[in-house]
C-alpha cells in the first residue's frame, strides 16, 4: 500500500512539473510570436478567448507571475487550452481530443505486439546464447539504431509506392463516414497496418535485447539450476522458471521506454499523415500555432504519465517484492 | 589493465570504433573532400546515381553525396555537444544523489525520474519550435538539458553500492575529504558506467537532431543527414521513386547508431561478466565440442604440456 501511495504521489508531482514546464517555456524563451498573431487577429477574436490566450502565454505583464500561474491553473482545470490559430476559432482542446484516440490506438496496439514478440524472441536468444542465435543480435542492433521515421519512409517506398499493397497516408478511407461498422473498422486496420508495422519493427529490438540480457543473467540463478537438476523438461524450465523472472524488469522498463516509443510514434504519424496527435503537433509546428503546440505537449505528457502509472500498478501486482520493499 | 586490453580485443568494439573513426574523418575533412558544393544547383535534375554524381542529385540538381559528406559534421558535433553536456549534468546529479543520501538523494532522484517519464522528443520539439533560431548548437544544448536523466539514474545506483564498500570506508576513516573521496575513490570505478551513458546519449542526440531536422524545426540551410531527408520528403522523393535521395542518409544514421551501440555492448560486457563469458567464445567452444548450457559458465583450461 505504501508503495502504491509513493508511486501515485510521484506521478502527481511529475504531472505538476510538466504543467509548470509548460507554463514557463513560453515565458522564458525570447521572442513574442503570440502578440504578433493576436495583433493580426484583432477584432476577429472574442475578448474571452483573447484573455485565455493572454493567460496561457504570459502576455499580461501587469499581473504578477504568481497571479498568472494561478490563472493558468484555473484555465487548465476548466479544460480551456486556448484557441488554435490555424484552425481558427476551434478550441485547442477539441482538436486534441479528436486526434488523441488515434494515437492511443496506434501506440497501444503496436506496443503490446512489440512487447510480446520482442520478449518471446529475447527469451529464445537468451536461452540459446553462445550458439547461432547470437547472430541475430546485430540485426536487432541495426533496427534499434534506425530512426523511426526513416523506417517509415522505407516501408512506404516498398509496400505502398512499389507494391501498392497499402495506402501511404491517412488513417481511413476518406469516402467513408466514421461509424462502428465492420467496413469502417476494416478500413482503419488497413490504413493503420503500415504505421503500426513500422512502430513494431523499430521498437521490438529494444525488448529483444533487454529480455535476452535478463535471460542470460537469470539463467545462472540457483533456482534455474535446481529446475534443471530436477529433470524438468527444457520448455518448462525456460518459460516457467527463467522467463517468468526475466520478464519482470521488462515490465518495469516498459514505463521508461514508453515516452521514447510515444515520441517515435509521433514522428511516424508525421510521415504517414496519420491523423493522431503527432501529426497535429507537426501541423502546429509548421504553422507556428503555439497554443496548439502547448496543448499537444500537455496532453501527450499527461497520457504518458497515466500509462506509466498503469504499468507501475501492473508491476506491483506481478512482483510481490515491490510491495514489501520500501521502493 | 587486463580489462582495458579486453576492451580492444572485443570484435564488436573494434567494428564500432572503426565505423566511428570513418565518420569522424568525414566530419573533419567533409567540406574539402566533397566532390561538389552541396548547395550548387546543376542541370542534372533528380538524376539517379552515375559516374558524375555517385549518389545522384536532388530536385534542383544538387549532389547528394556532397550533402551527405558535408552534413556529417553537423550530426557529429551535435551528438558530441549534447552527449558531453548531458553526461556532465548526469554525473553531477547522479553521483551527488548517490553519495549524499537522505533528503538530497530523494529529491534528486525524484527530479531525474521526472525527466525520465516526461516524453523527451515532444519536449525538445516544443522548446526548439519556440526558439527564434534553432541552430545545431542550440538543439544540442536543449537535447543535453533534457537527456541527462537516464545516466544520472544508473550512476546513482552504482554510487550507492560503491559508497558502502570497504575501500571507500577505509579512505573515509583515514580522514580524506569528501571531494577527494568522490573524485579519487568513487569516480574511477564509475568510468565504464559514465562511458556507456555518454555513448547512449550521443546515440539519442543524433537520432533526435536528425528527427528535428527532418520535421523542419532546425534551419533547412544547415546541412545534416536529417535536412537531406527533409528535402526528400517535401519533394515527394518516395512517390517519384528517387531511392538514392533518402536511402543513403538513413543508412548513415543507422550505421552511426549501430557503431555506437556496438561500443556500448563492449562496455556492458566489461561491466557484466556474465554477458561476456560465453558470447565472446561461442565459436571456439563449438570447435571444442562444448555445448553451452544454461546455468553453467564453461571454463576451458589448456592442459600444460
Amino acid at each position: 500500500m505504501r508503495f502504491l501511495l509513493r508511486r501515485v504521489a510521484f506521478y502527481a508531482l511529475t504531472a505538476w512539473a510538466a504543467i509548470t514546464i509548460n507554463f514557463f517555456i513560453p515565458r522564458m524563451l525570447p521572442g513574442d510570436p503570440v502578440t504578433a498573431l493576436l495583433g493580426r487577429m484583432q477584432g476577429r477574436i472574442d475578448s474571452r478567448a483573447e484573455h485565455s490566450l493572454r493567460v496561457l502565454f504570459g502576455l499580461d505583464q501587469d499581473t504578477s507571475l504568481w497571479q498568472q500561474y494561478v490563472d493558468y491553473w484555473g484555465l487548465l482545470l476548466r479544460g480551456d487550452l486556448g484557441l488554435s490559430f490555424t484552425h481558427f476559432p476551434t478550441p485547442v482542446a477539441d482538436i486534441v481530443s479528436q486526434s488523441l484516440p488515434w494515437t492511443v490506438g496506434l501506440v497501444g496496439v503496436a506496443t503490446v505486439i512489440a512487447f510480446v514478440i520482442g520478449s518471446l524472441i529475447g527469451t529464445f536468444l537468451g536461452w540459446r546464447r553462445g550458439t547461432w542465435a547470437d547472430g541475430l543480435l546485430p540485426v536487432a542492433t541495426f533496427f534499434q539504431a534506425v530512426p523511426y521515421f526513416w523506417l517509415g519512409l522505407i516501408t512506404i517506398a516498398v509496400f505502398s509506392v512499389n507494391l501498392g499493397w497499402f495506402p501511404s497516408s491517412g488513417s481511413y478511407d476518406r469516402g467513408m463516414v466514421p461509424a462502428f461498422t465492420g467496413e469502417f473498422i476494416g478500413s482503419v486496420i488497413y490504413y493503420g497496418f503500415l504505421p503500426a508495422l513500422t512502430v513494431v519493427l523499430s521498437s521490438v529490438a529494444g525488448w529483444v535485447l533487454g529480455m535476452r540480457n535478463m535471460m542470460v543473467t537469470v539463467s545462472s540463478e540457483d533456482y534455474v539450476t535446481v529446475a534443471h537438476a530436477k529433470g524438468l523438461p527444457e520448455r518448462q524450465v525456460m518459460f516457467g522458471y527463467a522467463a517468468r523472472n526475466a520478464v519482470l524488469p521488462q515490465v518495469s522498463s516498459f514505463a521508461l521506454s514508453l515516452g521514447f516509443v510515444v515520441g517515435g510514434t509521433l514522428i511516424m504519424e508525421m510521415v504517414f499523415s496519420y491523423q493522431g496527435i503527432g501529426y497535429t503537433l507537426y501541423q502546429a509546428v509548421s504553422t507556428h500555432d503555439y497554443p496548439l503546440m502547448q496543448g499537444c505537449f500537455l496532453v501527450i505528457t499527461l497520457s504518458v504519465l497515466v500509462a506509466n502509472m498503469v504499468a507501475d500498478l501492473a508491476y506491483a501486482l506481478l512482483d510481490p517484492r515491490t510491495r514489501t520493499e520500501d521502493r | 589493465m587486463n580489462n582495458r586490453l579486453m576492451f580492444l580485443r572485443n570484435g564488436k568494439v573494434i567494428t564500432g570504433l572503426v565505423i566511428l573513426g570513418f565518420f569522424t574523418l568525414l566530419a573533419l575533412l567533409g567540406p574539402w573532400i566533397a566532390p561538389y558544393d552541396p548547395n550548387q544547383v546543376s542541370d542534372a535534375l533528380l538524376s539517379p546515381p552515375s559516374a558524375a554524381h555517385w549518389l545522384g542529385t536532388d530536385h534542383t540538381g544538387r549532389d547528394i553525396l556532397s550533402q551527405l559528406v558535408v552534413g556529417t559534421r553537423g550530426v557529429l558535433v551535435v551528438g558530441l555537444v549534447a552527449g558531453v553536456s548531458a553526461t556532465v549534468v548526469g554525473v553531477l546529479v547522479g553521483v551527488t544523489a548517490g553519495f549524499v543520501g537522505g533528503v538530497g538523494d530523494e529529491s534528486l532522484s525524484a527530479l531525474s525520474n521526472m525527466f525520465l517519464v516526461i516524453p523527451q522528443l515532444p519536449l525538445i520539439i516544443l522548446i526548439a519550435a519556440q526558439l527564434p533560431s534553432a541552430g545545431g548548437l542550440t538543439v544540442a544544448l536543449v537535447i543535453g538539458a533534457t537527456g541527462w536523466a537516464w545516466g544520472a539514474r544508473v550512476l546513482r545506483a552504482q554510487t550507492l553500492s560503491l559508497r558502502k564498500r570497504d575501500f571507500v570506508e577505509a579512505a573515509r576513516a583515514n580522514g580524506e575529504r569528501t571531494w577527494r573521496l568522490v573524485l579519487v575513490e568513487v569516480m574511477p570505478n564509475l568510468t565504464a558506467v559514465i562511458a556507456s551513458g555518454f555513448v547512449g546519449t550521443v546515440t539519442f542526440a543524433v537520432l533526435s537532431q536528425v528527427t528535428l531536422s527532418f520535421i523542419g524545426i532546425t534551419p533547412v540551410s544547415e546541412w545534416n543527414w536529417g535536412t537531406i531527408l527533409f528535402w526528400a520528403q517535401n519533394n515527394l522523393a518516395l512517390q517519384r521513386g528517387a531511392w538514392w535521395w533518402f536511402v543513403p542518409a538513413g543508412a548513415c544514421i543507422a550505421l552511426l547508431g549501430m557503431a555506437l551501440t556496438l561500443v556500448n555492448f563492449g562496455i556492458d560486457e566489461i561491466v557484466n561478466p556474465r554477458l561476456r563469458s560465453t558470447g565472446l567464445h561461442a565459436r571456439s567452444l563449438r570447435r571444442r565440442g562444448i555445448r553451452p548450457r544454461v546455468g553453467f559458465t564453461p571454463v576451458v583450461r589448456e592442459a600444460r604440456s
